[in-house]
């Protein structure tokens, strides 16, 4: 899926002098001279109409002694993707232009990139550290960082397994608990930095005024990282004229918990119900990516029925995902809970679904590589159908009348947070708010996975691009699922649901894939990359939070602050993923 | 609570007084207000926080106990729900709020993650559990504990309200707090006030094989 086209591969290199193509066994995409990335990212963009920046990571080589960028881009338009390279030296400092100023999408991605491996990128706006604080010793993605709790390269520990002697972490680490700190460090002569500082730098961009004869200042506002209308802990800092948000940056990491770093430690097959704990609403479809991105490395397919069950539950974590946030989004906007509820009580339901099928509620674990992990039973079945033919669509109707045609709720959301198609595209925005600004992008129709191909759907678009049309696409997009599910629960297949047998350790060939679904809060992309060993050398995850937060700061300027809460609510962030 | 569980033994009430008049303590009387209206604060971290409104909403009912009411304000909270993966960069003001709590307060960690790091223990930016800067009353095993353990969790935390006395209880004593929780701070990893000595000899112990060679 991830190969260029044959044509447009010769094209490519001829097109462009300096490009090589990757051919490196497993691997492919093209290797862009560091000098010339800006170039060809221009060229990439304007000539070939690559317009969206899904992914950018980077790879530590360590015994190759080299840094790789990795940049996968796609057309709105549909079809496969582009994947270009750029190998730097591995030393400090390493250095590489920014995308940046062609991709703003790649605003967050590249400070990701700086923070957790310590690669500068050179002109771009806002170069600081995102999900660790300012200040944090090292660069924990980098293979030669261990952190304080390090036990072994690569799982299952020998302490565990097959001796089985395991310690506390707390007795072996040097200073007895998850903290390491330089040798000579003194703490009471250290002189702590404002971590801070630099944030508050980049937001004060103006000068005090007068204004009819009175001067005026700005003012600086902190929401969160406790607070109840930033779904979880996510931080806001706002520079506010009066009520005018003049500038504002999203501040994350309060629950970075090293999803990559412990993922490279797992298993392929350990990392499954890690990837449950990324968007905690919908485990089913945070698996689905993941074993895309591994059945693609291991050339597997997938029984008929376990591809309908994938698409039947992944269908049923969309509908409910979007009611929830229905229901939190009245919440932010002042109706406390009542509507929540009505949301809370389809996902029960639902839930119970899962709880039958994989044994727990949220955290489903659900999918294996060639298949899912059990059959459902007739019950769960007949009670599936109960559902999508009978109660959700009257329950989604039952919602829409209550609350979609509200004066003070249209009000509030009509003509608030907009964002123009172009900027939609270079901030890589994916997912429904794309789709709420006009481009009928949806990875299921653009580069069908699974077995989407097969399903009469539609892609919904709407055009104004404000809040109101976010809200009211994804009420499109749930009875859009809900066509799907009534298709696949008629033509659902018996027969087998996993290839081979289960198996705990998987045999990964070397090489790379990037899976990406339309997950139910946009483009979810699982990098990995394998040498062959039973652990991923790289493990990274695009999720659509935290790629479609770096256009908060432009959608919310202008508006009034209490606007912020809403627009942020309609972004559709989970923490789980936006930290990783 | 039944006026027979009100009742304290020994007293003799009248008949026709029964169910006007109780004779208790002020033990039984202040703990049974205490346990009947313990607030949370409304305060998510994570994957827990989630399970933690679905125990609000409508199928499992918090209300029931008296703790439907989520208090955004640690100010007004009884309660810290600590509900899922506790970092290093989010527990400097965990720990600050729950000293701007009014006590009687309680705390709850929900989940393996807050109870002691979980599936991510071996994280770079986490912390093994919350224990280590704040003092836990119940503990809630599950990843995600269910609504369910939630609640079971809960009735725990009453019952441990039940058998505490103002006489006993640590925020009632005469001088300062017998529990520290100073906010720990963010250096080049995380700082505990309370292991500075630790943390400086530890690292000049370090730093000596260093300096020899």
């Amino acid at each position: 899926m991830n190969t260029p086209v044959l044509n447009e591969t010769l094209d490519l290199a001829a097109q462009f002098p300096g490009l090589s193509a990757d051919t490196r066994p497993g691997y492919s995409g093209w290797l862009v001279p560091a000098e010339k990335l800006t170039e060809f990212a221009t060229f990439a963009r304007d000539t070939l109409g690559y317009d969206l920046l899904s992914s950018v990571t980077a790879v530590d080589y360590l015994e190759q002694n080299l840094f790789e960028v990795v940049y996968h881009a796609y057309k709105t338009a549909g079809g496969p993707g582009l994947e270009f390279k750029v190998q730097i030296p591995r030393q400090d400092p390493a250095s590489l232009p920014s995308v940046t100023p062609i991709w703003p999408g790649a605003d967050f991605q590249e400070r990701e990139a700086y923070d957790l491996f310590g690669i500068r990128f050179e002109n771009h706006p806002d170069l600081r550290r995102i999900l660790m604080w300012e200040g944090f010793e090292g660069y924990p993605m980098r293979k030669d960082w261990k952190e304080a709790f390090y036990e072994d390269e690569t799982k299952p520990f020998k302490s565990r397994w097959p001796e089985g002697k395991h310690s506390l972490a707390e007795t072996r680490a040097a200073f007895g608990d998850n903290v390491s700190f330089p040798a000579g460090f003194d703490p009471e002569k250290w002189t702590p930095t404002d971590p801070e500082e630099l944030l508050y730098a980049s937001l004060r961009k103006y000068s005090a005024e007068v204004k009819d004869g009175i001067k005026t200042d700005h003012v600086l506002v902190n929401m969160g990282p406790q607070h109840p209308s930033t779904h979880g802990v996510f931080r806001a800092v706002a520079m506010l004229d009066g009520e005018t948000v003049v500038s504002l940056k999203p501040v994350m990491g309060y629950l970075h918990r090293n999803h990559e770093k412990i993922g490279e430690r797992n298993t392929f097959l350990q990392n499954m119900p890690y990837t449950d704990r990324l968007d905690y609403f919908n485990s089913m479809y945070n698996n689905w990516g993941y074993s895309l991105a591994v059945e693609k490395l291991m050339g597997i397919v997938v029984p008929e029925r376990a591809e309908y069950l994938r698409v039947i539950m992944g269908e049923l974590s969309r509908i409910q995902n979007h009611l929830i946030l229905f229901g939190m989004l009245w919440n932010d906007l002042g109706a406390y809970f009542t509507p929540a509820l009505y949301a809370f009580e389809e996902r029960e339901l639902i839930l119970d679904i899962f709880e039958a099928v994989s044994g727990t509620r949220m955290m489903c674990n659900y999918h294996r590589f060639g298949g899912v992990v059990r059959d459902v039973d007739a019950a769960s079945l007949q009670k599936i159908k109960g559902l999508v033919f009978e109660r959700l669509p009257r329950r989604v109707e039952e919602m829409n009348r209550l609350l979609s045609e509200n004066e003070i709720f249209i009000s509030r959301m009509k003509g608030i947070g907009y964002l123009s198609l172009e900027d939609s595209i270079a901030y890589s925005v994916t997912g429904p708010n794309l789709r709420a600004a006009g481009i009928p992008y949806d990875i299921r129709r653009a580069q069908p996975y699974g077995i989407y191909d097969r399903f009469e759907f539609d892609i919904p678009v709407r055009h104004n691009s404000d809040l109101l049309d976010r809200y009211l696409i994804r009420m499109d997009e749930i009875q859009q699922s809900l066509r799907i599910l009534r298709q696949a629960l008629q033509q659902l297949p018996e027969g087998p649901v996993l290839t081979g047998k289960p198996q705990y350790q998987v045999k990964v060939p070397a090489g790379e894939a990037y899976g990406r679904v339309e997950a139910p809060k946009g483009e979810l992309g699982y990098y990995v990359v394998s040498n062959g060993k039973g652990n991923p050398y790289r493990y990274h995850i695009r999720t659509p939070s935290f790629v479609n937060i770096t256009s908060l700061e432009k959608m919310c300027v202008g508006t009034k602050i209490a606007d912020f809460v809403t627009i942020l609510g309609m972004v559709d962030i989970v923490l789980g993923e936006l930290d990783r | 609570m039944t006026p027979n569980e009100l009742n304290s033994p020994g007293y003799d009430i009248p008949e026709d007084m029964k169910d006007v008049v109780a004779i208790t303590t002020l033990d039984k009387i202040y703990n049974f207000g205490r346990r009947s209206s313990v607030w949370p604060m409304m305060f998510g971290l994570a994957c827990c926080a989630i399970e933690m409104i679905a125990a609000q909403a409508s199928r499992y009912d918090l209300a029931r106990f008296g703790m439907e009411v989520m208090r955004p304000s640690p100010r007004q909270a009884d309660l810290m729900l600590v509900a899922g993966t506790v970092t290093k960069k989010m527990v400097p003001s965990i720990v600050r709020l729950y000293n701007q709590m009014a006590e009687p307060k309680y705390v709850v960690a929900m989940g393996a993650c807050a109870s002691g790091g979980g599936p991510f223990k071996e994280g770079y930016n986490v912390v093994a559990g919350i224990d280590k800067f704040i003092p836990v009353d119940v503990y809630i095993p599950g990843c995600p504990p269910t609504p369910q353990a939630l609640v079971y969790g809960l009735m725990k935390l009453q019952e441990k309200i039940d058998h505490q006395s103002i006489k006993q209880v640590r925020w009632y004593q005469k001088g300062p707090d017998s529990v520290e929780t100073p906010v720990p701070f963010l250096g080049p990893d995380l700082i505990d006030p309370r292991r500075i000595p630790e943390i400086h000899a530890k690292a000049a112990e370090l730093a000596a094989p260093a300096a020899a060679e």
